[in-house]
């Protein structure tokens, strides 16, 4: 599974990706497989405030619907609209394309505790 | 579901071998999907591909009186079949309520097999068993643990057949069953399936199952064949609009509400649930159940959301889920009779929010 070394990740299975103040965020390699072929994707509302781990967005599979977290407290400043046409940009590019929101944090230190890559990767396995 | 260790099939190890997910379902373990639900779903409505059956149940009634005795269980008409031929039908309770829905085989002139529900094998045999009083010659056996299953559906069956068992054997018609012969392994092929697509299900010795399963992928890979997981049965089941016990049908169900009158026989003069039915269909059912699509792009149906109409809420879905081949999220619910119209718009319930849906003919899909 491809985990790049240059994101930031949570326990559930989201990547972080670091933009100035803001974060960028999407579901890892190893989370679209699991969940396998996406059909649709509930985006969040730009303006919406986001507590840590909090539901975000949704995102369904044929099989099932899975809840999406806030990696840190913040407000949402973009979502991803192309997922609206497209849901399946999560499986076939889930560290681009497949982005879902951008993050404009409320602390920047919130972010300095999530997991590196190396912890992600002895997490999945 | 039990706490025991899940029940595995003969084919455990080649699913695992295979990569497949595997789902806890019922009391069992079973290939959820192997290269994805859409993928497998397109090989079955485009080529073929193969399922583990092995979970579901098979039951053998014998006797001089399994017939008569079988038709007071069963509410089609067990007499109307011929040696080799089979029916779908139901397992009622008193009140007419659905236990069960299976397939049964005459295979012998005094011989019968009912193919049930995985999830319902057991309760299906303690309730027949006890039903037995009064046809003592009547023989019924639990051979469920002893065979395996596969389900092979998708419109180049007949040729991976040819491939399989030379160009002059020929399957049986549909709903009908046959034994035939393959690597000295003893098959039993019976023509029907729960995808709308042509196919067969064939059973075996459990010994058999790792054999016949390989040899039905290799021979298979020529006609683009897929292994398929429940998902794809699922997606494939109910774009048909072919009813999931426990789901679209419980105890709490007569046939006649979930539309599927046409397999129960009123002319009979008894069967358990009979009077329930008749009454059923002379005053007509409060509620009946519906097959509805969405209406434009939106999250996919599931069981249990919410239908609503006018403001009120008037049901919940059975079933749902996008169906691959039109695009489109559908499902079925129990909706109140006046409601239950082809052509009904109606709204489902999906996180808090209502979506528009409308009620649609069965089945959802026809190949065009």
């Amino acid at each position: 599974m491809n985990v790049p070394d240059d994101l930031l990740y949570t326990e559930s299975h989201e990547w972080i990706k670091r933009e100035g103040e803001n974060i960028r965020v999407g579901i890892t390699d190893h989370a679209q497989a699991e969940l396998t072929d996406v059909v649709y994707v509930e985006l969040p509302k730009v303006g919406a405030k986001a507590e840590a781990r909090g539901q975000i967005a949704v995102v369904e599979s044929v099989k099932a619907a899975s809840d999406i977290y806030a990696p840190v407290k913040g407000t949402v400043v973009e979502a991803n609209a192309a997922l609206e046409g497209n849901p399946a940009l999560i499986n076939t590019d889930p560290f681009g394309e497949g982005w879902i929101f951008v993050l404009k944090v409320d602390s920047p230190d919130d972010v300095k505790q999530l997991k590196d890559a190396a912890a992600y990767r002895a997490q999945i396995g | 579901m039990s706490d025991a260790a899940p029940k595995k099939t003969p084919l455990y190890e080649e699913h695992v071998r295979l990569g497949a997910k595997m789902i806890p379902f019922g009391d069992w373990i079973m290939p959820v999907q192997y290269s994805g639900i859409m993928d497998e779903h397109q090989a079955v409505r485009n080529n073929v591909g193969v399922f583990d059956i092995s979970h579901m149940g098979q039951l053998v009634a014998k006797g001089t009186a399994s017939a008569g005795w079988l038709n007071e269980m069963l509410t089609n008409n067990v007499e109307k079949l011929e040696v080799g031929s089979g029916q779908y039908t139901f397992l009622l309770n008193e009140r007419g309520g659905i236990i069960d829905d299976l397939i049964v085989y005459r295979t012998a002139p005094e011989e019968f097999l009912l193919v049930v529900n995985a999830s319902r094998a057991d309760e299906d045999f303690a309730w027949l068993e006890r039903h037995l009083a009064g046809a003592a010659s009547g023989q019924l056996k639990n051979r469920s643990a002893d065979f395996g299953g596969v389900a092979i559906q998708g419109p180049r069956v007949v040729d991976l057949f040819h491939a399989l068992l030379g160009d002059d054997v020929d399957l049986p018609a549909r709903n009908h069953i046959a034994e035939s012969k393959m690597d000295g392994m003893d098959l039993a092929i019976g023509r029907t399936g729960y995808t709308g697509e042509d196919g067969v299900e064939v059973f075996f010795s459990a010994n058999d199952a790792a054999n016949f399963w390989n040899t039905v992928l290799k021979k298979g890979e020529q006609f683009g064949i897929k292994p398929c997981g429940l998902g794809a049965r699922d997606t494939l089941r109910l774009e048909m609009c072919y009813p999931l016990n426990g789901s679209d049908l419980s105890p709490e169900h007569n046939p006649i509400e979930a539309g599927l009158g046409f397999f129960v026989d009123l002319k009979k003069p008894e069967f358990v649930g009979r009077e329930v039915l008749v009454q059923a269909k002379e005053s007509g059912t409060t509620d009946r159940l519906v097959a509805f699509r969405m209406k434009g792009k939106g999250p996919p149906p599931r069981p249990h959301y919410p239908v609503w109409l006018a403001g009120e809420q008037i049901g919940e879905a059975t079933s749902g889920t996008l169906s691959p081949s039109l695009n489109q999220g559908i499902g079925m619910a129990y909706l109140p009779t006046q409601h239950a119209r082809v052509g009904t718009e109606i709204e489902i319930e999906i996180r808090g929010q209502k979506f528009p849906a409308v009620v649609e003919k069965k089945p959802l899909y026809k190949k065009s």
